[in-house]
């Protein structure tokens, strides 16, 4: 059950079309390939962080300084991040585009991930954060194109959520 | 040393460079000095400052970002003096006011004041230059140091837990927000 690489590299290419320039990122398992990626790409800058709050206050750097970019976690992590979400991106309508991989959902394995899962949607809606979950059929460019359109004119974070189905390559059920 | 003091002798290189401050004292004593549109008062998020400062630092190679933190702010974002140190921009200077206390809450000690050192915390982090200063004059001398020579540089200053009479600045965040984009704006469209 590997992380899917053409799922990676798919999302890998949005962001190109995004001309994202700066990747602040936690990485995870699912995150690794798209991350190698980010980090060989020579017009794109990985800033790695030991807790996902500190990209909230890099994205608010990157914003006044006019640089496009995203902030990639998974989504205990976006849980993590909540106060400087509210505090910072919020209060000062700074718009942070989020990717966060979405664990403990359909199809979860792993124990650990499930009540995250189960509250990661519940806590976007109670915080007003615009979100999309991509499937595999989608146009993933599209979809992070409007994603960004979106946090720009809202000045307001928004989140795209990664599923195991466009990162995932699970065996038959 | 007053936290006010040491502002005032650096105030001259403060109006030119890009300048992120944590709430609380720092904000207002900074602002009673005189602000500028290249001051971003980063009212709340405690602990962010150095972050948003990195990612100022990193998108804008040419210009000097100058973080003003606290202990009672570093503390709550320690992880931020590995990422600095990892990644650190030769244009950023971290200034961090210890004055052992949470003073704008009421003056609650910190870790600082029973023995942890967060010059010493930076320098095993990895961040390539760390400075100290009890003393206007060495505030000073740091300062001109780090801003002579480039290189990411982390300076711990000792303060007295003193404050100015009123936190309260008479400007609106979003104000003070989007005038600071907009002087941002200006700068790379002019550069």
């Amino acid at each position: 059950m590997p992380v899917s690489l053409e799922g990676a590299r798919r999302i890998y290419e949005a962001l190109k079309a995004c001309d994202i320039r700066l990747v602040s990122a936690l990485p995870e398992t699912w995150l690794v390939p798209l991350l190698r990626l980010v980090e060989a790409d020579q017009e794109m800058r990985l800033v790695q962080v030991a807790r996902e709050e500190e990209s909230i206050g890099i994205a608010a750097g990157a914003y006044f300084a006019g640089l496009p970019s995203i902030h990639v976690m998974q989504n205990h992590g976006f849980l993590a991040a909540i106060n400087p979400l509210v505090s910072l991106a919020m209060l000062y309508k700074i718009p942070v585009l989020l990717l966060i991989s979405y664990r403990g959902s359909w199809g979860e394995r792993d124990p650990w991930q499930t009540q995250g899962g189960l509250l990661t949607e519940p806590v976007l809606r109670a915080l007003t954060i615009p979100y999309y979950c991509l499937r595999r059929e989608d146009d993933l460019t599209r979809r992070l194109k409007e994603a960004q359109a979106l946090a720009l004119s809202a000045l307001h974070p928004v989140a795209v959520l990664l599923t195991r189905e466009v990162l995932w390559e699970d065996e038959e059920p | 040393m007053l936290r006010v003091d040491a502002l005032r002798e650096i105030y001259p290189e403060l109006e030119r460079h890009i300048v992120v401050t944590i709430m609380g004292a720092v904000a207002a004593e900074l602002y009673a000095l005189g602000h500028r549109p290249n001051f971003f008062y980063m009212e709340h998020s405690m602990g962010l400052a150095s972050s948003l400062g990195l990612g100022l630092a990193l998108a804008l190679p040419g210009q000097q970002v100058i973080v003003l933190d606290g202990d009672g702010s570093l503390l709550m974002n320690l992880g931020t003096l590995t990422t600095l140190a990892r990644y650190r921009p030769p244009n950023l200077l971290h200034i961090v006011f210890d004055n052992s206390s949470l003073v704008s809450v009421g003056g609650f000690p910190t870790a600082t004041a029973s023995g942890t050192n967060l010059a010493e915390m930076a320098r095993a982090a990895g961040v390539p230059r760390v400075l100290e200063a009890e003393t206007p004059a060495q505030f000073r001398a740091a300062v001109t140091q780090a801003l002579a020579r480039p290189g990411m540089t982390t300076l711990v200053a000792r303060v007295e837990a003193s404050g100015p009479a009123s936190y309260r600045l008479d400007l609106d965040l979003l104000e003070n927000r989007f005038q600071f984009k907009r002087y941002l704006d200006s700068l790379r469209s002019s550069s």
